[in-house]
């Protein structure tokens, strides 16, 4: 067995048990509006085990203090347990070293990093940025703001009406103007997983970087970043079944040493007088002021959860449940669902024939079903489908069968409202 | 909880389903644009003032079933209403729709609008409700630029 496999093995050989797997998420035992929470959500954010929500109260029972700065007791374990967060992401993502992983608030804050840095120092008139005709919105905005003041050029890549990548189109948008490539690995709004390895192997013939928005993918799927050979990856803590306001972002250490600071600030500085500062060493240069201690603390409890249920275990639970769902659904009338790629995870975004999607919602939400319907963030793609808004139930490994059944008869009732 | 039929009652699914005024007008005094960046509720009203009453009045766009609705209900309620009048429905609509748990509204002062009581009982649906209302409010103000929920004091949430 490869280190690699190892990381990921399931513990258990017997079939995926989600019924002792839920009792791990204490919200889901809630009644939401006199009914059992059917929690259908989790693309926009995750439940947290009770295993996470006891490490952060721990930390805060029996250790908060400042990192990187105390002489005293509580700020030594504070300091070991924030880098043993970092720690643990490193293997998770199996980089090379821990200084490669970077903290931040979440993917936006990750993807601005970038491109504030990055794109800054490696960007000029002309130069081009290629994405994905299905980016949320935080892998557009920050690159548009930096074609804006530098005069590079965002180009898309096209997708079909599956919502998938047109990949010989990606081909010829390729060209020695490209200076970065950004794309989103697993589509929030369709589901749809792009082929990155691809993508990066092409990229790199070019001598182009790739950034990954790991968002949807990190927490369903197993990611190595050196098989992978992505250039920059980032994903958000909340959706890994961590706490809100931590994120990561993973870049090849020779790139991000090459890159200027993105905040200035205390801790990501070595000395500092009113002429000059030189900065600290990675990952501290890009960590200004205090961090979110026990956001890379609970983060790691959440790495740790996840490890010992085995990525690989709770990927396929969840592709079976999405397969499940995507027959079920398809037996409610006037339902289309939005995002039909054959490579796709987690996600089933659909529209209801002469029903708006926020009408879907409210009826759903009265049953004690959650889901997400607008845009997504994701603009763009509503324009590509003509559609102004979808329904999105989104998967994770904690939900049932029932629950697919449940949404299924709450979208029954909305036909019947709406008939 | 109340029941989803105090929302979605029939009056308002048979005005989603066949919205009354739902048609631009040739020569309008004043046309806005008004929009719910959050849900994506897109409405477009044009309005025929005469002698400061409001002739003719219609709109186009797309949004939920409460947003479409309500537009419908509308257009019907200001229509052959002086400008005055219609400003003093907003504000008792608003007031309605706004007017949170337990709170009281004077159905008389709303009329048929009533119908949209129960919307108040659903917060992140309440600015689905009141934005035709904006609409209007900004169209018979001179407003030029498009109008947007999320300013208003129902934004929040989605």
């Amino acid at each position: 067995m490869t280190a690699i496999d190892a990381r990921h093995a399931t513990t258990a050989t017997q079939p995926f048990d989600v019924t002792r797997v839920r009792e791990d998420f204490p919200i889901l035992r809630q009644l939401v509006r006199g009914k059992p929470l059917v929690y259908l959500d989790s693309a926009a954010t995750a439940q947290k085990p009770q295993a996470v929500i006891d490490t952060l109260v721990r930390y805060y029972t029996t250790e908060n203090a400042n990192v990187h700065r105390g002489v005293h007791y509580l700020s030594q374990q504070a300091t070991d347990d924030y880098e043993g967060g970092r720690s643990k992401v490193r293997a998770f993502l199996n980089a090379k070293e821990d200084r490669e992983i970077i903290f931040v608030r979440g993917t936006t804050e990750g993807i601005n990093l970038v491109a504030a840095t990055y794109g800054r120092k490696n960007l000029g008139p002309d130069d081009e940025i290629i994405m994905t005709a299905m980016e949320h919105h935080s892998n557009i905005v920050p690159w548009q703001i930096l074609c804006q003041e530098q005069g590079a050029k965002l180009r898309v890549i096209p997708m079909n009406e599956r919502g998938e990548l047109l990949m010989e189109e990606y081909e010829k948008l390729l060209n020695p103007r490209t200076k970065m490539v950004s794309v989103v690995h697993q589509s929030n709004a369709l589901g749809t997983l792009n082929p990155v390895a691809e993508i990066i192997r092409l990229a790199h013939q070019q001598g182009v970087p790739v950034l990954l928005d790991g968002a949807q993918a990190v927490p369903h799927m197993v990611i190595d970043v050196q098989s992978l050979d992505c250039d920059f990856l980032t994903f958000s803590g909340h959706k890994l079944f961590g706490p809100t306001g931590i994120g990561v972002l993973y870049g090849k250490a020779a790139l991000l040493e090459a890159m200027p600071p993105y905040q200035g600030g205390g801790d990501m500085i070595r000395s500092v007088t009113f002429e000059r500062t030189t900065y600290n060493d990675l990952p501290y240069k890009f960590e200004a002021g205090t961090p979110h201690i026990e956001g890379s603390i609970g983060l790691g409890a959440a790495i740790d959860y996840l490890t010992a249920l085995g990525l690989e275990q709770t990927a396929a639970y969840e592709h079976e449940l999405l397969a499940y769902g995507t027959g079920r659904l398809s037996e409610v009338p006037g339902l289309t669902i939005i995002g039909t790629a054959r490579e796709k995870a987690g996600v089933l975004s659909f529209v209801l024939e002469n029903v708006h999607p926020h009408d879907i919602g409210t009826i759903l939400d009265t049953e004690g079903i959650a889901i997400r319907t607008g845009h997504h963030c994701c603009q763009p793609v509503m324009d590509r489908f003509g559609i102004p808004a979808t329904a999105r139930a989104s998967l994770a490994f904690y939900n049932t069968r029932e629950e697919i059944d449940a949404l299924v008869a709450g979208l029954h009732k909305v036909v019947e409202v709406f008939g | 909880m109340s029941d989803l039929r105090d929302l979605y009652q029939e009056v308002i699914l048979d005005h989603n389903r066949k919205p009354r005024n739902f048609r631009r007008l040739e020569a309008p005094t004043c046309s806005l644009d008004g929009h719910n960046p959050l849900c994506g509720d897109r409405i477009s009203l044009d309005v025929t003032l005469e002698d400061g009453v409001i002739k003719d009045i219609g709109f186009a766009g797309s949004g939920c079933a409460i947003s479409k609705a309500s537009a419908s209900l509308m257009t019907e309620s200001v229509k052959g209403k002086r400008t005055g009048e219609a400003e003093a429905l907003f504000e008792a609509v608003h007031q309605m729709l706004l007017r949170g748990p337990g709170g009281q509204f004077d159905p008389d002062e709303v009329g048929d609008l009533e119908v949209l009581a129960g919307v108040a009982e659903y917060p992140t649906r309440i600015k689905c409700a009141m934005l035709s209302w904006h609409t209007l409010n900004g169209a018979l103000h001179g407003a030029h630029d498009a109008v947007s929920t999320e300013t208003g004091d129902e934004s929040g949430g989605s």
